[in-house]
């Protein structure tokens, strides 16, 4: 059967049309992920800790354990969404005025729309001087127009300032943290009632030898953050779900692609020249196919290492001398003794040549089904190595989520995303190659398609 | 090249003396193929006529050294262009003989095509193996050939199953002819065939015997046909050869009695008397009788018939018989 006709065949399942535009989609996102955050700048992300050029945690802007914000849209009473608001990249303003003494003016305006509470604020300064500090005043303007003086302090080098440990501020604010203080009506109020509406953080900033500067990034930490939620080391999931992706296809697809390819020309190896290979092949199966598979992946993460390329190649390993190699040989019983294996042999071609051309392309079509079955559940087998503890320890994968919100006990926190958003993926990834793999056994075994 | 394969200046393309093929099977050793012995000169077409189960196919899997995993005895001489073929090792014999010099046209040629190939990749496939050519030459060679059977050329790109059975028969001879072999052994060629495509296939074989030079061992039951075609003819029965002579005293006075009952079985169209037949069945090769294979069903059989087998005799054919010894 020509390709194109196999395409054409294809389109009449929609399981099929489905199938293939969930893996089309899985497929733009791999390429996507893989240009967008190339492999090493992956593995820095994902490994998170301190940047050494700017002394601050990698993910410094995100607050732990926050959720995506689309969580938003199913909920009645919003949740604060964590902002970040720069006078170096323009999401807040800034204005010099040079004299003896430079004047930088600089407004945060913050959109607090939420019905509960921010987590945490903190102001982040970089600061260039030779010896003498800037000097800088904070005002709050809160949306009706009143405005209180926060803090007064000068700044050092790498200076922050963290709203809620400002105990001078909280004894202003009647004894409240100034994270739910500044955003409330009165804060001496029995219950607290947030105000919504535009916020305004002023800066006022003095610079006293010139050539010296001054930013701040104001970051109030939400509930909510990026569109996959953090985890337990401020991480965005973000990168681990994109990242999966070309790591779970091309984990599945070599797992599949190694073993039914090679599992079939061992298995031709062995019925063409018979005697002691197909005798030695047959015992390497039977005892293969008593060895515990998993106790061994999991022997070798434990004691070897856990390299997603060693435990790639076990996996093979392992998976060639499977049962599909007597299922093969069968066929390839039947196969070696039709007239036109003889005929081959009759003008002379080679044993390879017998294997390759003659005997191998009549297992194709059992093949193809076979392989794009198997695939998922190499992603899922690299997912369940992970959730044992078992997953490569720097690659973010999903398996890797799943571990990771199974040690914090996300579940029992009520953080269902950092489980199910992983989940889901591997579902519909799943999903998505038994739609094709089952509509491409009807196609090449028309025996199966029924009335 | 040793001294056991040196030519040895043989005026004969092919000789074949006492070759013998037995196989072994869970009832005992079968006897296909015994004391056969003949010759075939070059240009010339010799056909091997018998009933079924009489050993041709084995013989010509015999000379092609196509053995089938039982096989028990394989002995013999077998020279071909005065090169002693049986004591190649396989890997000589595949590289150096199969469709280098000899090549076959297998029974059931329909089925021999691979069914993943198209017709054309597979015609151009023995040049390839053999003369390690480029596959564009490789396919121009088959393209040749496909004019010398009589296949148009634009059916090279098709698939066997999407070809005639007529066809197919063509591209098989087609692949037979393609390294240019000076022997070409065709198995029941035309069996399953309609008489129509028949009488073709023999023509196109004829004109290939003239403008290629090519000697055949054509093995057919198509007695009628293959008069056509056979310079000299062989007749076997049960293993063994009982007659060889050239065609025009073979067909027309047949002297072994086997030989002169199988032709007189050959109906004739519009002919008043019933076709002849032969009673009873060959003998088992399990355990061929002791004297003469035809004793038991021969109207003219006399006591030395059983008791010891005959040898070859008589004048203008060669007859295996006590009649002629």
């Amino acid at each position: 059967m020509k390709l194109k006709d196999t395409f054409k065949e294809l389109f009449r399942y929609p399981s099929a049309v489905v199938g293939l535009l969930i893996i089309l989609l899985l497929v733009v996102v791999a390429i996507y992920a893989v240009l967008k955050i190339p492999y090493k700048e992956a593995i820095r992300l994902w490994r998170g800790g301190i940047d050494q050029t700017t002394g601050l945690d990698i993910w410094y802007r995100n607050p732990k354990y926050a959720g995506p914000v689309w969580l938003n849209l199913l909920r009645r009473n919003k949740l604060p969404v964590t902002i970040a608001l720069s006078t170096a990249d323009g999401s807040a303003s800034k204005s010099v005025q040079t004299g003896e003494v430079n004047v930088i003016t600089m407004t945060f305006p913050i959109e607090f729309e939420a019905d509960e509470f921010a987590a945490d604020m903190i102001l982040f300064f970089t600061s260039r001087y030779q010896e003498k500090k800037p000097h800088i005043s904070m005002t709050w303007i809160k949306p009706d127009g009143s405005s209180m003086r926060i803090a007064d302090m000068s700044v050092e080098k790498g200076q922050t300032y963290p709203f809620g440990q400002d105990t001078k501020l909280t004894r202003k604010l009647g004894g409240v943290s100034p994270i739910k203080a500044l955003f409330v009506k009165d804060p001496t109020a029995k219950t607290l009632t947030i105000e919504k509406g535009r916020y305004e953080l002023q800066i006022l900033a003095f610079t006293f030898e010139p050539g010296s500067d001054l930013d701040a990034e104001l970051v109030i930490y939400g509930q909510l953050a990026g569109l996959a939620g953090t985890d337990h080391l401020r991480r965005d999931l973000g990168v681990a779900l994109l990242w999966g992706t070309p790591v779970a296809l091309a984990f599945g697809l070599l797992a599949a692609l190694g073993t039914t390819v090679t599992t079939m020309v061992i298995a031709a190896i062995g019925t063409w020249f018979s005697g002691w290979v197909d005798s030695l092949i047959q015992r390497i199966t039977q005892v293969n196919m008593v060895l515990p598979f998993l106790p061994i992946l999991i022997m070798i993460g434990v004691f070897y290492s856990r390299s997603i390329f060693v435990i790639l190649g076990a996996t093979i390993l392992l998976s060639i001398f499977g049962a599909s190699i007597i299922s093969y040989r069968s066929i390839f019983l039947q196969v070696r003794e039709s007239a036109y294996i003889d005929a081959a042999r009759a003008y002379g071609a080679g044993n390879w040549r017998i294997i390759f051309s003659y005997l191998t392309p009549r297992i194709i079509p059992l093949l193809i089904p076979q392989l794009v079955i198997g695939i998922p559940s190499y992603v899922f087998l690299e997912a369940s190595l992970a959730v044992l503890g078992l997953g490569d320890p720097s690659l973010p994968t999903w398996g890797k989520i799943i571990s990771d919100a199974q040690a914090n006990g996300a579940l029992y926190q009520g953080l269902y995303y950092w489980v199910l958003e992983p989940a889901m993926l591997l579902i519909i990834a799943g999903l998505a190659f038994a739609l094709l793999g089952f509509s491409l056994d009807r196609i090449f075994n028309p025996r199966l398609r029924g009335q | 090249m040793s001294a056991a394969t040196a030519p040895t200046g043989d005026s004969k393309l092919l000789r074949v003396e006492d070759l013998a093929l037995h196989f072994s099977t869970t009832r005992g050793v079968v006897q296909a193929v015994d004391e056969v012995s003949f010759d075939l000169d070059y240009n010339e077409a010799i056909v091997i006529l018998g009933e079924s189960g009489c050993g041709k196919t084995s013989l010509a899997r015999a000379i092609l050294r196509l053995l089938p995993r039982n096989t028990a005895l394989y002995s013999g001489k077998v020279y071909l262009e005065g090169i002693e073929t049986m004591a190649l090792s396989d890997e000589e014999f595949r590289r150096d003989v199969r469709w280098v010099k000899m090549s076959l046209v297998p029974q059931a040629a329909m089925n021999s095509l691979n069914p993943v190939l198209k017709v054309g990749d597979q015609v151009a496939e023995p040049m390839i193996e053999h003369y390690n050519v480029k596959k564009g030459e490789a396919l121009d060679q088959a393209a040749r050939m496909f004019q010398h059977v009589g296949v148009p050329v634009e059916f090279m790109r098709r698939y066997a199953f999407e070809l005639s059975g007529g066809m197919r028969q063509r591209v098989a001879l087609a692949m037979a002819l393609v390294t240019a072999p000076r022997l070409v052994v065709l198995d029941e060629p035309t069996s399953a065939l309609d008489v129509l495509t028949q009488a073709n296939i023999f023509n196109t074989l004829k004109r290939i015997k003239q403008e290629l030079q090519i000697s055949f061992i054509l093995i057919t039951h198509d007695i009628a046909t293959s008069s056509e075609l056979a310079d000299r003819v062989v007749v076997m029965y049960a293993g063994q050869i009982v007659e060889v002579g050239n065609s025009s005293t073979v067909f027309v006075e047949p002297l072994h009695p086997y030989s002169r009952k199988l032709l007189a079985s050959v109906p004739r169209l519009r002919a008043t008397q019933d076709p002849d037949f032969i009673p009873g069945h060959p003998p088992s090769l399990l355990n061929p009788p002791q004297g003469c294979r035809f004793a038991d069903r021969c109207p003219s059989r006399f006591d030395r018939c059983a008791e010891e087998p005959p040898v070859f005799g008589g004048g203008r054919s060669q007859v295996k018989c006590w009649l002629y010894a």
